[in-house]
């Protein structure tokens, strides 16, 4: 056992003692004999993954939620807004661009929620900048070096049984699981981590060498996960269910399998784009949200098909929306907030928040209605149970769009 | 007073790609002064391997593209296709060949800076000849290379200039101008970015020609108002205000020390280099002789602190080990793996490094691909390197004291040590499959 095993052992069984055992695994093959303890009285945790799906460079959400009532929008994006007959309506005011059609079905079956006007005061138009605020649940004029999930494991810790806090699929970076001790693995393809793997072996050493202690951690990050993963992928026979052949389709399906093998952790992250849609964003934007639903609706298949729907929750977020105006690229520059969807078995669909006025803007760009942190605010109380989290600026309130506890 | 065997493997492994136990010790003749005057006043600015044979050839104009058949189509994306992949062996081939390796390693730093990718800018020519510009400047004049690259066709298509026009600025490439390229986050307001955008507008690249040319018709000559002086800017203004700023040398001496020197750079010695470097008219050679000249450079606490890049793990192990490059493409292939492919940085902000080189995953490629390397194993799979025993004229590997070849091989002493009696076969693979090689 390294020094490291052992401290987060110590850590572990300290956690236990306190009142906030969370995500009790639910999955009887993980339970560990020290997750066996007597949950505390009133604790109602259970395990529930959270997939979280960057649209990496800036989605348009006008374009994606359409406010087709307003004339504004019209007036506003001549080349670039969809036809009014084209939009699938979901109420009398707004709708969803066609190409997401596949997302019908969610709607229908109330699984999908439309956050609407997601973003935050000062918005900061750098990408870079940008999803660092929301990788971090900074303001806009903070600096903070930890994601917010990291903190949330670090103030929460995971149970045992976890062999890390998040996986990472595709190309995107750690994001909200960056920063501090969270233990990230990144995977594209689990059968060749698990051969290279085994040429592995963990040493620790103490260093003040930053990148020879980095890499020294990661190694020990590659022998535990490539254990905990070994049994379980074997165990799992592969899903009856065709993923789309594109890089989110393969991205999600390895998601999915993921999770059918009960592999123990808390978030799974992809990332789809890019949405940085400056110049022919009419072809561009469709191709990717035709992407992103056709890849939701069949990854939601697998998860129904498994009987695990009920247990996963897909949250979409980005660095900002993009300007109401359309430039002459016939795209769109950075702009401020966009609406983010919430799926899963346990969603309440429907409309969320207030969508932004398209008259009252600020330099051209919406005002937000809903600050990101109450999205986050809804993931860490509302699905996963835990006490309220203060931000660095304050609390925020969740959206109140997943089915109650008591109804669990 | 000459360099030792450990300061003269730090400067090449820092300024290059590392070096064999001869090429360190021809440097250690040489105090510091002037084995860093060496490594930066080699001759030459210009690739020496021979370029593909379609660098001149300009993109089929939109007009006959429109009635193109799908055959037609298919076959451009896939002639598109081919010539990348190329374009990236070539830039291989001269990477692991040059005599001249700290160019190449400015080469890389500007192909990290002023990023373009072929992913947007789609024709590799565009790409190819940026790189000669980059080569041309990399240890040249900053000023020069920034007027150059504003007006560089792949950068005008990378961000999106081709479109910026009067009536609708884009201002893709105003915000990172100064965002990127020269000031840092928080330099500048958000109107200046405006402003700026309106100077650039009808900054196009010409189709027929595939030169750089202004449009008229699409360029706003009004007054603008940038950095908190006015007048009827134009682009090269905009370029030139840029340059008076004293935050854009703090910026860029800032970054040529995480490359260089260690992950926190010293802000009273990066102050001091600044204002130098900004006095003497944004000469790179200049300010990297005195970065590599400074205390921070030598000192042992910043020895093996900084992980290699994908491209300088991949180039210096097969210089080292002179590994057969052929068509390059378990080179191109691992580049991509490892997360730099070359010509195709994942954003405007490039490869972030540091730290974020090493992920699980990469991580284990990384162990995979320096395995083949040493082993020869699994010889004959596409990403297979030849091995150890079939390379060519390696004769230090066999001939120099164990202790010499460990300290080739590592900056620092290995996570595990070798232990007494390992055979040299042994102790060699010991020494690359170890952290601490991962380290420069």
């Amino acid at each position: 056992m390294t020094t490291s095993g052992i401290h987060r052992r110590a850590l572990l069984q300290a956690a236990l003692a306190l009142p906030f055992l969370w995500l009790r695994p639910a999955w009887p093959s993980q339970v560990l004999a020290e997750d066996r303890a007597a949950p505390p009285p009133g604790s109602r945790h259970r395990e529930r993954m959270l997939l979280l799906v960057e649209l990496h460079g800036g989605n348009d959400g006008l374009n994606t939620v359409i406010p087709y009532d307003d004339p504004a929008y019209y007036r506003a994006r001549p080349q670039l807004a969809i036809p009014r007959d084209q939009v699938r309506q979901l109420t009398p005011r707004v709708g969803l661009h066609p190409a997401l059609s596949p997302l019908l079905a969610l709607w229908d079956a109330k699984e999908l929620a439309w956050i609407q006007g997601v973003g935050y005061p000062k918005p900061n138009r750098s990408h870079f900048r940008s999803i660092e605020i929301w990788d971090t649940a900074s303001g806009s004029e903070e600096v903070l070096d930890k994601g917010w999930l990291s903190a949330l494991f670090e103030q929460y810790p995971l149970p045992g049984g976890f062999s890390a806090e998040g996986i990472l699929l595709g190309k995107g970076d750690a994001g909200p699981l960056g920063g501090g001790k969270t233990r990230t693995i990144a995977l594209n393809d689990p059968a060749q981590f698990l051969h290279q793997a085994g040429t592995v072996t963990p040493v620790s050493v103490p260093t003040p060498n930053r990148a020879l202690a980095h890499i020294l951690e990661v190694r020990r990050e590659i022998s535990q996960a490539a254990a905990d993963l070994q049994g379980r992928m074997q165990q799992v026979p592969p899903l009856p269910i065709d993923f789309p052949s594109h890089k989110f389709g393969k991205q999600l399906e390895v998601a999915a399998r993921l999770i059918a093998a009960k592999v123990p952790v808390a978030v799974i992250k992809v990332t789809h784009g890019s949405f940085d849609t400056h110049a022919g964003q009419l072809t561009a934007h469709h191709r990717l949200l035709e992407e992103l639903a056709q890849g939701l609706l069949t990854f939601r298949a697998a998860m129904v098909q498994q009987g695990l729907w009920r247990d996963v929750l897909v949250m979409t977020y980005s660095e900002f929306g993009r300007r109401v105006g359309a430039n002459a690229s016939h795209g769109t520059d950075h702009g401020t907030a966009a609406p983010h969807l919430l799926m899963g078995g346990r969603v309440r669909g429907g409309l969320y928040g207030t969508s932004p006025s398209l008259t009252d803007l600020a330099a051209g760009d919406l005002k937000h209605t809903l600050d990101y942190r109450s999205v986050y605010a809804t993931v860490i109380e509302q699905w996963w149970g835990l006490p309220a989290v203060s931000f660095r600026s304050g609390r925020y309130p969740a959206v109140e769009c997943l089915t109650s506890w008591d109804g669990a | 007073m000459g360099l030792s065997f450990d300061e003269a493997r730090h400067l090449l492994s820092r300024a290059g790609f590392g070096g064999t136990p001869d090429e360190i010790r021809s440097l250690m003749t040489s105090d510091r002064q002037g084995a860093v005057t060496h490594l930066l006043t080699m001759p030459g600015n210009k690739a020496v391997t021979p370029p593909p044979a379609w660098i001149h050839r300009l993109p089929p104009l939109p007009k006959l593209r429109k009635v193109w058949t799908d055959r037609e189509r298919k076959a451009f994306h896939e002639q598109l296709k081919m010539q990348g992949h190329e374009l990236k062996a070539w830039w291989y081939r001269e990477l692991v060949t040059t005599r001249h390796p700290l160019l190449e390693r400015m080469t890389l730093f500007w192909h990290n800076h002023f990023t373009s990718s072929l992913h947007k800018v789609r024709w590799p020519a565009f790409l190819y000849q940026q790189n000669v510009l980059l080569r041309l400047y990399a240890l040249g004049s900053f000023r020069t290379l920034l007027q150059a690259i504003a007006k560089n066709p792949a950068m005008l298509l990378y961000l999106d200039t081709q479109t910026n026009r009067r009536e609708h600025p884009n201002e893709n490439f105003a915000r990172e101008l100064f965002e990127l390229f020269t000031l840092g986050e928080g330099h500048y307001t958000e109107e200046d970015i405006k402003q700026a955008a309106r100077a650039f507008t009808g900054w196009h690249l010409d189709h027929q020609t595939g030169a750089f040319r202004i449009d008229l018709r699409h360029h706003d000559d009004g007054p603008k108002q940038v950095f908190g002086k006015q007048g009827h800017f134009e682009g090269d203004d905009i370029l030139s205000l840029t340059l008076e700023q004293p935050q854009l040398a703090r910026y860029l001496v800032g970054k040529l020390w995480r490359e260089f020197v260690s992950d926190q750079p010293d802000p009273v010695t990066v102050g001091r280099l600044a204002d130098s470097f900004r006095r003497k008219n944004y000469e790179v050679a200049e300010v990297l002789k005195e970065l590599f000249l400074t205390a921070e450079f030598w000192a042992p606490e910043n020895r093996g602190v900084l992980i290699k890049s994908p491209v300088e793990l991949i180039v210096g192990t097969t210089r080292l080990f002179n590994l057969p490059l052929d068509e390059a493409t378990p080179h191109i292939a691992y580049g991509r793996r490892l997360g730099q492919d070359l010509f195709d940085p994942p954003n405007v902000k490039g490869w972030p490094g540091g730290l974020r080189w090493i992920t699980t995953s990469t991580l284990l490629d990384r162990t995979q691909l320096l395995q083949r390397a040493i082993r020869g194993h699994e010889t004959g799979h596409p990403h297979g390197m030849v091995g150890m025993t079939q390379a060519q004229g390696v004769t230090w590997l066999a001939t120099e004291p164990l202790d010499v070849v460990q300290a080739t091989l590592l900056p620092l002493a290995p996570v595990q040590p070798l232990t007494a009696g390992q055979e040299r076969g042994q102790a060699v693979h010991h020494c690359v499959v170890d952290p601490v090689y991962q380290l420069k």
